[in-house]
């Protein structure tokens, strides 16, 4: 990308060299600042838990036994219930998102279209933790007396949903945090539907394609930037952390059941930092920051650059995440 | 039929889509609509839940009284609602020098691979958990202060807030004009000054804007809080001290067994999400009336 200036005449007095140069140095610090504290979140999520590193090694990430009072950490659990949950989020999201974003883009008026694509981008303004309180006083109810009996009595012989309804625990969490990741994949689905080539629709109505068949090729054309939409939901799920703490149920163990109470990554460290007595308890909570950090970084960096090269590097995804 | 024979006008005229292409059709087109309608239902949901459980306890109170101890009915959460604009302020004197300076280096020098990095990096930092930028909050100022304070809660916020006021500003820079650069050089301006007070006044409306967005968002992050702010149940104004702030207060008190304070937790919620539309109402109105220049 060039900068928006023109070029400097050949004859032009550099009286003004110094105080050019000194400005141009102050705004690059600013620049380098940003390079600074991505070190810093990597030199300190690193260093805080070197010793939990040193004490457990990979089995940190294979062990179930997350044993305080013993000393022995392993988060095993944590990481299942954050992939758990977030897959959960995505198999909910990812077909109404898209639905929705074929709805706005394609269907709807196109004053429609803006108004409901602005209540979307509403959801996403409302802080995680009022999330929270809905999903653990008004989702937890309905589900405790309504859904999960229901899904007892007539899905109960799959293991997914054997147990009791206790309201909060997997499914909850996975509800929750698909509504929360709703907005990022319709908005950003919504807009690259929008920059694909009108021409793709017209020639496909043209050759006589139902309305659906145009759709479905104009789908087919902006599948990189979907799944990118997609993936940058999936990073945002990874990490949430307030509401899924509060709707989770906190149970450190694995379950088979989406009813069972569980805990992920985010909600341990929320849970018990401040009470970690001990360097080693800190220190493998501290890793646990650590893991969910690497896991979100890869995730986005893909999503990043699927969004960015279908976007033609025009579209501006920061705000998004 | 024969090739021979001309064919018959009915023949001429389009059939359209056979039956089960059309029903598929219908049933792809409805379920849009059904999507798109399910995807609104939650706001719908969650703003009603909020006004009919969190208006009956609103009242003046709420804002100007402290909180009372569990038992006693009443009380409010003045100190928490004061803690959040004062940690918000913190992190956007941290966040928003550097930000704003970033992203109108990035418009107005920002070329290269080194530009490129910077923009990736913005972008990637978008991306961290907060709940991770708490814990690097608590290894860079609690650990070192020895307690919990409103300085690691203000550094919290304001890594939160940078990614979004870089990237935001960049574009709006980016959008003045380039014959407005021109006539200020043209007129013997140096660059420095071309920017300082032409491009960026020009483009102030936008970064007002842009970042307002950034600080309405971090009033409402609660897990890098957690551990670095903390929470307090007193008056406290002091930034080495730990300090209440809104969110954390209603995590708290939702989790709490009692039912008065999960109904305060309501209205807290409601009073979060009013204040963050406030703040961001109040904030644009009142920079936008300053003279053009930032």
């Amino acid at each position: 990308m060039g900068t928006p200036w023109p070029a400097r005449p050949p004859g032009r007095a550099r009286r003004w060299a110094f105080a050019d140069g000194a400005y141009r140095g102050l705004l690059t610090a600013f620049a380098l600042f940003v390079f600074v504290i991505a070190a810093l979140i990597v030199y300190e999520s690193a260093r805080g838990s070197g010793l939990s590193v040193r004490t457990f090694g990979w089995s940190f990430l294979t062990s179930t036994e997350w044993d305080p009072v013993a000393g022995r950490f392993g988060a095993l659990p944590y990481l299942y219930g954050t992939l758990v949950s977030s897959g959960l989020a995505m198999l909910l999201s990812v077909p109404l998102g898209l639905g929705a974003a074929v709805f706005l883009a394609e269907l709807a008026p196109r004053r429609v279209g803006d108004a409901v694509a602005f209540v979307v981008e509403l959801l996403a303004s409302i802080p995680s933790i009022v999330y929270g309180i809905w999903g653990l006083f008004v989702l937890a109810p309905f589900l405790r007396t309504a859904l999960e009996p229901w899904l007892i009595r007539h899905l109960g012989f799959l293991p997914l949903f054997e147990g009791f309804p206790f309201g909060i625990g997997m499914l909850n969490a996975g509800i929750v945090l698909a509504v929360m990741v709703l907005p990022t994949i319709v908005s950003l689905s919504r807009e690259i539907l929008l920059s694909t080539p009108r021409t793709l629709r017209e020639a496909a109505l043209a050759l006589g394609s139902t309305r659906s068949e145009a759709i479905g090729v104009v789908l087919d054309a902006a599948r990189p930037g979907i799944l990118g939409a997609v993936i940058l939901g999936l990073g945002r799920a990874l990490g949430e952390t307030m509401a899924v703490t509060m709707v989770i149920g906190n149970a450190s163990r694995i379950s088979a059941s989406l009813l069972a109470p569980g805990a992920t990554m985010a909600s341990v460290i929320a849970n018990e930092f401040t009470e970690a007595t001990g360097d080693l308890y800190l220190s493998a909570l501290i890793e646990i920051a650590l893991v969910l950090f690497v896991l979100t970084l890869l995730v986005n960096a893909v999503a990043r650059l699927l969004v960015h090269w279908a976007a033609g590097g025009r579209r501006d995804v920061a705000g998004t995440a | 039929m024969s090739p021979a024979q001309p064919s018959a006008p009915q023949r001429l005229q389009p059939r359209g889509p056979s039956w089960n292409r059309r029903a598929w059709n219908a049933g792809v087109l409805s379920a849009c609509w059904l999507a798109a309608a399910t995807v609104v239902l939650p706001l719908a949901l969650i703003v009603w839940h909020l006004l009919a459980k969190g208006l009956p306890a609103m009242n003046l109170a709420f804002f100007l009284h402290m909180p009372k101890p569990v038992g006693e009915p009443g009380g409010g959460m003045a100190n928490a609602i004061v803690g959040t604009l004062i940690l918000v302020a913190l992190g956007a004197a941290i966040a928003v020098p550097i930000g704003v300076g970033a992203g109108v280096w990035l418009s107005e020098y920002g070329r290269g691979r080194f530009a490129s990095m910077v923009r990736y990096t913005a972008d990637v930092l978008a991306g961290v958990p907060s709940i991770v930028v708490g814990v690097v909050a608590y290894g860079l100022v609690v650990v070192p202060m020895g307690r919990f304070s409103a300085l690691a809660g203000g550094v919290a916020l304001g890594i939160l807030m940078l990614p979004t006021i870089v990237r935001s500003t960049e574009e709006v820079v980016r959008l003045v004009p380039r014959s407005y650069r021109e006539a200020a050089l043209a007129l013997g301006a140096p660059r420095w000054r071309t920017i300082q007070q032409v491009v960026i006044p020009a483009a102030s409306a936008g970064i007002v804007t842009a970042t307002v967005l950034a600080l309405a968002r971090a009033a409402g992050e609660t897990a890098p809080l957690l551990f670095t702010a903390l929470g307090n149940r007193f008056w406290s104004l002091q930034l080495d001290q730990p300090m209440a702030s809104l969110p954390v207060f209603i995590f708290d008190y939702a989790r709490a067994p009692y039912e008065d304070w999960n109904r305060q937790a309501w209205t807290g919620a409601l009073v979060l999400i009013m204040l963050v539309t406030l703040l961001s109402a109040v904030l644009r109105i009142t920079l936008r009336r300053l003279p053009g220049r930032s």
